[in-house]
Order: structure tokens, then C-alpha cells, then sequence
């Protein structure tokens, strides 16, 4: 395990990497001093509320602000058309992109011509409070004329087919291919085919807190933004291309964010408004999201349609699997297609796939925009595999586990190079990683092989349960790098500043750990700035289960830079060979007998003095920058078995026991990889049975309340039995693979598997996420009418 | 405008707020207290939990007119004077029961109600008091380890609570 032989290990400090240690985040968080974005508090601070579009696509014939803009305690009401003096476009640029830039897809700022999607902004009020400020909204008046609304993206490239933007000819963003092999030569001699049409439904992000700005204006023409953002250099980025100001005249800065889950990833439509509007006023603004503002406004992950076939063999050994896919991009596209090109991409998983062929189509519809929410299609393909494989076991009466055995890639093949590629053209090579293992140690923990016998005991009781499982890849720490540097003040004070985001997962902690480890101090006494554009000159953010790895791995190479520094810096202080000495506990020790100088202190010397003498042959400054490159990913894996209890005539599911496994590499702390593990899972679970975002067929959204989305609670979930592998990333200085999405990946897969296993007897096939009681009482419901089956339920 | 006086976490206060100010909003931006958070606004989310006068309610759907002359307890109240965390803050940082901290101080103020209510709950019974609070991170489970670490059930004296 231990990689840190060849440094010189302290006398009294033990390691921190690998230990479960407390964060240095929750004090604040716990005893209600977090700084969250709608705690900040600035002068004369004014309260910003949007009109947004009640329609999900309409002309706008013309908006009245009159009675708006009279309403006492209101400052000023907003159009587009405003606000451009201070903007360089009325529309958003392309994000998560190399090339930026504005397109046909990309939202606006505020729309004041035509409304796409029932939350769109349109008009921006600020005020003294947010009560006026919302008072004063509805007092706009907004004539419209309904225009054709696409609420179902299955139709939305028929002929005749209304397009869901006038702009556009045709609602079809995209259509590309992937694949590989001969995959027609595959079907034609396989010696089984089959075939489904699956639907699957995200839903939303819904982090606890939402989105929110505050622009304040400050002295000199300076604009500095706090945002709950996943992404403030790419806000930052983004917002100098779009504000008529220097880039160096702009600050972005996080606060304490309540959770991201993907939705924090893109740069919003509100994140320009507000600004230009303070810059416009020059005035300090708040807007924070409201409940119902997330529901319409945020992005969403929401449909993908699947139409599949799988080729095996007698033994049920895969040839092949093809098929088309039909993507729901909603209104606008914030980024490129990176959310169905992993999708379809992610689709072949853990296992060996001789020939793969898709066809994808993105479409847009009248609903909110889409993008990430964890696990960022990932999950979609997981269910799309781990569907069809159950398929192809019930079909051919193989066991569920041995089909995925015969298939999975095993560990004598690592590293694995997929015949596929990524987006930016470079191929999949998945570095590491034992799957046979993993499902063999999982499958064995849930006592797999006796279910049988236990169903077999439930049924004659009356009882339907089930079991099933599912297992996952995710490529993790996503490039190009991240910022990580180390800095030791002169009162021995260590701080490190990346561009990595704290969003609530624990990352300050954990690179703390790996600071106090080269350092050989504590991490508890470590401050960690993340997410400062003026901190930080540059860096990416979170997204992608990347953090731990990149950051991580700077913040290792950085502070160990500066360990050596301190020696050596020290051996001149002290006229002793630089072998001869040690860091401990803030000092550098002679190794025998007592002399010492404090980091402090070294930090004070080479900070400099003017006009003194400086150390001989030494950088000054006691720290260092490090922005570790990578393109390749790490692979991260997991295997999860489910088992559970469906009562038949209530369609009801209970989750009776969750077993899963979780390859993250390294832990560099497994109490925060545990919560990571167990928040994805409950967040699958939620994909598997309640959550579902409702449209309409006039695309009106239907669930705006939590009562009407359902969000797992702690009744719903049993204790999840976890357990963790470490297989070493070799890839990166820290051997760590991301934790934040595999939990959720495989989740779904393995619920819908027990519940249509519980439910064999009925002959039931379940080819959806999410599975509302209600759907599963229609699904049995029509199987029993089709083939009663041997005794009926009694529960 | 109308005039409030009310004691919160031992502290009298007084203050005049429009009729429909929320009990949260006058916490948060007329008192300073801003531990108390906003999830949902619909009294679904539960991060707005504060305890007046004993029982548990949603600082969302209560207006500060209601709370004249209740004693109301938030998040802020929790730890000593010197900052010494109460037994159950604690045993959250240790369990790892919360991440973000958004749905943190909700979940305290209704475990606080539970534990005075209940003082060795069941995990069924923890489970069942935070059912009206949304975590999007944790998962839940280590909340409840956290609550049940405190109560003598499994290991640990029953806090002061």
C-alpha cells in the first residue's frame, strides 16, 4: 500500500493519507457559520427576481414594464435590450468547449422575441428585498401568441413537426455515429438475437441549495462575482467574453456550495444577467434561486430513448450489440454533445464487446435544457447494458452473475484499450482494475447463490423478492489538469489554492491529507482556498469525478516541492547536509541531536528582507505551483447487488438489502469515499423508483414541488453494506480514481434487476427508469392477463 | 410593519417586520442568524427546521408575527459559548453526517427535538423523525450512525441534549 518509502518519514507524525480523518469543513457547516451564497452580505445590497416564460414556446408581442417599474421600492426592470450596452451578446457562449463561441443552440441572456421553454428568463427586477422584487414581476405584463410546442422528442423529427425555436430548421441538434467492428457479420452469426426498446429518466440535480449570484461593484472598475458555481474559471472565462469589461478587471469566487450533482456545471443565463445588470446600475446584486426556479430553470438530465439489439453466442458469449438512441437535449444546448456522446460511449462498460454500432440522434424539445446531473450518462448506459444482459440471461436460463463473468474484461488484460474514442479523438484505455474480482467478492457477500432457494421459500409464503445486480465503469479525473499550489506563511501557516471546487464532497480535507503527509504536520491546522479566480490564476473545476486525482495529484507534487525546498533552505540556515535532516511537525529537525528552524521561520527567510542577504542558490518564497497534466483517464469501477420486495397488487417496491462494491483506487480518505459511495447510491435509488420530472404534452411542467418529485428519504433505504477495493490508479502520483459518480451508475441497473427478478413469476420485463408503483401495477397487470401465473399473490 | 419580541437561543429580540416576512427571513436577514436555511419554501425540504417554544416547525411556513413572544432555538444555539460543540454536532464531523452542511442545521434541530422526545431512539425511530428532511449527499445513513452513536445505542453515553 504504503508509496511514500523513499521520502524521509517524520519521528512523530503520523500519516494522514488513508486515514478516516474529520474535515476540516464541518465546523462552520455545523454550527451555522457556513458561508453559503445567500448568507453574503454587502452594502446597500440589492434583490433581483426573473420573469420567466409561462409557455413552453411562444412569440412575445410585447412586454409591458410600467406598472413594474412604478412599484415603490423597486430600482429597475430589465429587458435584453438593457442590458446590451453592457454585454458583447445577448447570447450564451458555448461551454465546456474549446472553441467558445455563440451558436444556434446556445441560450440567451434574457429572451424578449420568442420563448422556448416554460422558465426561460426573460425580464430582470431588482429591488430592495426579493418580496418586491417578486411583487414587482408579476406585475409585468407579457403579451404572447402561442406557437407549436415539441413536448415528446420520439416525434420531434417526424415530418411536419413543428421546430421548437423558429430559428431552427429542423429540431435535430445532432446525429453521429459510433462504433466498431463488423457488427451486421456479427448479428448474422450469432446464434441468438434480441432485441428491447428501453426509456430512461434522469430527472434533476436538486442539491439541497440552488443556484445564486451576488455582483458587487467595486472601486476602479473591478466586477467581482461569488457564484454557486461547479465552474468559477469557467464562469470567469466565460463572463469576460461576454461583459464589456478587461478580464483583469473581474473576480469569480465560490462560496460554500450546497451540493452541485451537475447542475453547477454550466454557465447560466443568470450568471451573465446579474452583472451586466451591475455593471448597468452600478450597484451590488443578489439573485438566489428559489425551489420552483430549479425546477424550470436548472438543468436536467431527463430522457434518452433506446433501441437495442444484443448478438451472443449458445454460451451467451457477446458478438455484438447495436442500435439507435434518441437524446432529449431540451430547448438549448449550454455545451457540446458530451452528455449523449458519453452515453453511448460508456455503453460497452466492463466488458469485452467484439462489434458495436449507434446511431444518435440529439433533439430538441420545449422543456428545460439539458445537461449533467451525476453521473452525466453514464447511468443511461449502464442500464442500457446491464438491461440487455439480464435479457439474454432470462431468455437463455443462464444465471445473471455467469453471464457477466463470461464477458467481463479480466484483470490479466489491464490495461484494457476499448475501440472506441473519446470526444477529443484520443482512445479509451481503461487502466486498471479487477471486475471478475469485484463481482465474485460482491456477489459472495450478498449470498448470491442461496437466493434461489430463499425466493423459492418467499413465493411458497406468498412473498415476492428478488435480486439483481449491475456493474459499472466511470473514467474519472478528467483533464487537462488542475491547479494545486502550497504556500507556507512566515507565522508557519500552510495554505494550499486550487481551481478545484468545493461543492460539499470533502476535497479540502482530502487535500489536506495529502499536503500534511509530504509536510509531515497534521492536516487539521491546513487552509485550502478552492475555487478564486484571483487565488488562482487558472483551472477547470469540478465536474466529472475528476478532483481528487488532478488537484490531488498537484497538491502532492507541489507540497512535496516545497519539502524539499524547506530542506534545503534549511540546510544552508543551518550548516548541516541536507541528508542529514527531516521535516516534523512544522520544523526542519537534525536527524541526531537538537538543532531546528520552523517552517515559519524558513517561510520569513526566504520571503526576503531588503537590502539583506539572501540564501544562497534558493527560488525566494517557501512555496510552489504545480499543474499536473494528464489526458488519460482513471478508471473507476463498482459492482452493486440489490434485493428487494415488490408486493404485487400495490406495485409497491421495498429495498430490502444493498450490497456494493467500489474501486476507487486510492482512498486518500475512506470516511468521505464512503459517503460519496452511499450519497451516489441513494441518488440511483432515486433514479430506479421516484424521481421524474413531468411534462404535458403542451411541454407545461407538472412536478414543481418536492411533493410532486420525489426525493428518497430516510425511510426509504436500507443500510448500505459497502465495501471497497484499491486497486492503484497507475496513471497519477497518487494512485486515486474519482469516488462522486459510481455510486449512482450502476444503482438503477441493479434495483430494476431485482425487482423484475422478484417478479418472474409474472414474466414481467422492465425496460424504464424510473418505475412508479403505478407502472409496475400496469406491468403485472397485463402480464397476469396474459399468462395467469401459478398461484396468485396474497401479501 | 408590525413589532416582534422574541427570545432566540436565549437572547431577547426585538424588531418590526412586515406581516409577510417568513420566520426564516427574519432569522437570517433581520437577526443575522444564518444558519438557518432555505432548501425548498414549500415546507417539504426541511432545511429550515427551527425549534419554537419545544416542537420542531418549518421556518419557511411560519411567519414572524406568529413567533411574538416565543423562544425559538436554532443551529446557532447548539455549541457552548466557548465553541464546544454539542454531542451530537460532534458525532456528526465524526460519522460524516453531512457534506455539503446545506440540510445540516434542519437535521440537527429535528434529531435535537427527537432525542428530548426520545432519548435512545431506534434506527427505525431516527430514520422516521428525519423522513421530513432532504440530503441530497449523505444518503442518510451516516445521520442516522451519527444520532445512534449518541445515544448509547450502539456504544456512547446519552448526550445532554
Amino acid at each position: 500500500m504504503a508509496e511514500n518509502g523513499t521520502r524521509a518519514s517524520g519521528r512523530n507524525h503520523a500519516k494522514s493519507v488513508g486515514q478516516r480523518v474529520t474535515r476540516i469543513e464541518d465546523g462552520p457547516l455545523l454550527t451555522g457559520h457556513g458561508e453559503f451564497l445567500d448568507d453574503i452580505v454587502l452594502p446597500d445590497l440589492l434583490h433581483c427576481a426573473f420573469v420567466r416564460s409561462p409557455l413552453a414556446h411562444a412569440r412575445v408581442d410585447s412586454i409591458d414594464l410600467e406598472a413594474a417599474r412604478a412599484l415603490p421600492g423597486v430600482h429597475a426592470v430589465l429587458t435584453l435590450e438593457d442590458l446590451m450596452p453592457k454585454l458583447r451578446s445577448g447570447r450564451m457562449p458555448l461551454g465546456a468547449s474549446p472553441v467558445g463561441g455563440q451558436n444556434k443552440s446556445t441560450p440567451f441572456v434574457l429572451s424578449g422575441k420568442e420563448v422556448a421553454y416554460v422558465g426561460e428568463p426573460m425580464v430582470l427586477v431588482v429591488a430592495g428585498s426579493r418580496y418586491i422584487a417578486e411583487d414587482a414581476a408579476a406585475l409585468v405584463n407579457i403579451a404572447f401568441s402561442s406557437l407549436p410546442v415539441v413536448s415528446d422528442a420520439r416525434k420531434a423529427l417526424a415530418a411536419g413537426a413543428p421546430v421548437c425555436r423558429t430559428e431552427l430548421d429542423s429540431n435535430l441538434m445532432s446525429n453521429f455515429q459510433v462504433g466498431y467492428g463488423d457488427v451486421d457479420e456479427a448479428f448474422a452469426s450469432a446464434a441468438h438475437v434480441f432485441e428491447d426498446e428501453l426509456w430512461q429518466h434522469r430527472g434533476c440535480g436538486h442539491s439541497m441549495e440552488g443556484r445564486g449570484v451576488v455582483a458587487e461593484v467595486r472601486p476602479g472598475g473591478e466586477l467581482c462575482i461569488w457564484s454557486s458555481t461547479q465552474m468559477p474559471h469557467d464562469v470567469y472565462y466565460m463572463l469576460a467574453g461576454m461583459l464589456r469589461i478587461e478580464q483583469e478587471k473581474l473576480r469569480v469566487i465560490t462560496p460554500d456550495v450546497g451540493g452541485g450533482f451537475g447542475p453547477k456545471y454550466c454557465f447560466y443565463p443568470e450568471e451573465a444577467a446579474l452583472p451586466a445588470a451591475a455593471l448597468l446600475l452600478r450597484r451590488n446584486l443578489k439573485w438566489v434561486e428559489d425551489r420552483r426556479e430549479t425546477f424550470i430553470s436548472s438543468i436536467q438530465e431527463r430522457d434518452q430513448y433506446w433501441s437495442m439489439q444484443i448478438a451472443v453466442d449458445a454460451e451467451g458469449t457477446l458478438l455484438g450489440l447495436r442500435g439507435s438512441m434518441i437524446h432529449d437535449q431540451g430547448a438549448y444546448a449550454p455545451k457540446p454533445i458530451n452528455l449523449p456522446y458519453n452515453s453511448v460511449t460508456a455503453v460497452t462498460g466492463p466488458y469485452i464487446l467484439p462489434a458495436y454500432r449507434m446511431d444518435v440522434d440529439v433533439v430538441h424539445t420545449n422543456k428545460v435544457p439539458v445537461s449533467s446531473v451525476r453521473g452525466a450518462g453514464y447511468p443511461q448506459a449502464a442500464f442500457t447494458m446491464e438491461r440487455m444482459l439480464d435479457l439474454v440471461a432470462v431468455k437463455l436460463g443462464i444465471d445473471r452473475a455467469d453471464i457477466r463473468r463470461r464477458n467481463l474484461i479480466p484483470a490479466d488484460k489491464m490495461p484494457y484499450t476499448k475501440k472506441l474514442q473519446a470526444r477529443s479523438g484520443a482512445s479509451l484505455v481503461y487502466d486498471s482494475g479487477d471486475y471478475p474480482a469485484a463481482q465474485a467478492q460482491v456477489i459472495a457477500a450478498a449470498g448470491w447463490p442461496d437466493f434461489p432457494e430463499r425466493q423459492k421459500k418467499a413465493l411458497e409464503e406468498g412473498r415476492y423478492i428478488g435480486i439483481g445486480l449491475a456493474n459499472a465503469v466511470k473514467g474519472t479525473g478528467r483533464g487537462p489538469f488542475e491547479s494545486g499550489a502550497v504556500r507556507i506563511s512566515q507565522d508557519g501557516k500552510v495554505s494550499i489554492f486550487t481551481g478545484a471546487t468545493a461543492m460539499g464532497q470533502g476535497i479540502a480535507t482530502a487535500l489536506a491529507q495529502i499536503c500534511a503527509d509530504e509536510l509531515e504536520i497534521g492536516p487539521e491546522g491546513i487552509s485550502v482556498t478552492a475555487g478564486d479566480t484571483a487565488r488562482t490564476e487558472i483551472g477547470l473545476g469540478g465536474f466529472a469525478s475528476r478532483q481528487m486525482v488532478t488537484a490531488g495529484s498537484s497538491v502532492k507534487l507541489a507540497a512535496k516541492a516545497v519539502a524539499e525546498k524547506a530542506i534545503k533552505a534549511a540546510s544552508k540556515i543551518l550548516s548541516v547536509p541536507e541528508s542529514d535532516l527531516e521535516l516534523d511537525d512544522g520544523y526542519v529537525r537534525k536527524k541526531t541531536g537538537n538543532q531546528s528552524i520552523s517552517l515559519g521561520e524558513l517561510a520569513r527567510v526566504l520571503r526576503g528582507a531588503p537590502g539583506y542577504a539572501f540564501p544562497e542558490g534558493l527560488e525566494p518564497g517557501l512555496e510552489a505551483t504545480i499543474r499536473w497534466r494528464t489526458d488519460a483517464l482513471s478508471y473507476a469501477n463498482a459492482c452493486h447487488v440489490a434485493e428487494v420486495e415488490v408486493d404485487p397488487d400495490l406495485g409497491q417496491v421495498t429495498i430490502t438489502r444493498y450490497v456494493a462494491l467500489n474501486d476507487s483506487g486510492r482512498m486518500i480518505n475512506p470516511m468521505i469515499v464512503e459517503g460519496q459511495v452511499q450519497g451516489g447510491i441513494v441518488h440511483g435509488i432515486g433514479n430506479a423508483l421516484y424521481e421524474f420530472m413531468g411534462y404535458d404534452d403542451e411541454a407545461q411542467p407538472l412536478t414543481t414541488t418536492f411533493q410532486e418529485y420525489l426525493m428518497v428519504t430516510a425511510t426509504e433505504v436500507p443500510n448500505l453494506e459497502t465495501i471497497y477495493c484499491e486497486t492503484l490508479a497507475p496513471g497519477n502520483p497518487i494512485g486515486a480514481k474519482g469516488v462522486g459518480e459510481t455510486g449512482t451508475i450502476p444503482a438503477a441497473a441493479a434495483i430494476i434487476s431485482a425487482v423484475e427478478n422478484a417478479l418472474a413469476p409474472f414474466g414481467v420485463r422492465i425496460s424504464q427508469t424510473p418505475v412508479s408503483p403505478e407502472t409496475l401495477f400496469k406491468l403485472i397487470n397485463t402480464a397476469r392477463q396474459a399468462s395467469q401465473p401459478h398461484s396468485d399473490s396474497q401479501s | 410593519m408590525q413589532e416582534i419580541t422574541l427570545l432566540v437561543n436565549n437572547r431577547p429580540y426585538s424588531g418590526t417586520v412586515e406581516a409577510r416576512t417568513t420566520l426564516a427571513d427574519f432569522l437570517r436577514h433581520s437577526l443575522g442568524l444564518k444558519g438557518t436555511h432555505l432548501g425548498c419554501e414549500h415546507g417539504v425540504c426541511g432545511a429550515c427546521t427551527v425549534i419554537v417554544d419545544g416542537a420542531s416547525v418549518r421556518g419557511c411556513l411560519m411567519l414572524a408575527v406568529q413567533a411574538e413572544g416565543a423562544i425559538v432555538e436554532t443551529v446557532e444555539g447548539l455549541a457552548a459559548e466557548d465553541g464546544t460543540l454539542h454531542l451530537l454536532q460532534e458525532a456528526f464531523s465524526r460519522e460524516h453526517g453531512l457534506q455539503c452542511g446545506f440540510c445540516t442545521p434542519g437535521m440537527l434541530m429535528t434529531l435535537i427535538e427527537l432525542l428530548r422526545e426520545t432519548p435512545s431512539p431506534t434506527e427505525m425511530e431516527v430514520r422516521e423523525a428525519i423522513s421530513g428532511n432532504l440530503c441530497r449527499c449523505t444518503g442518510y445513513q451516516s445521520i442516522v450512525r451519527a444520532v445512534l452513536s449518541v445515544t448509547g445505542r450502539p456504544g456512547g453515553a446519552p448526550g445532554d441534549l
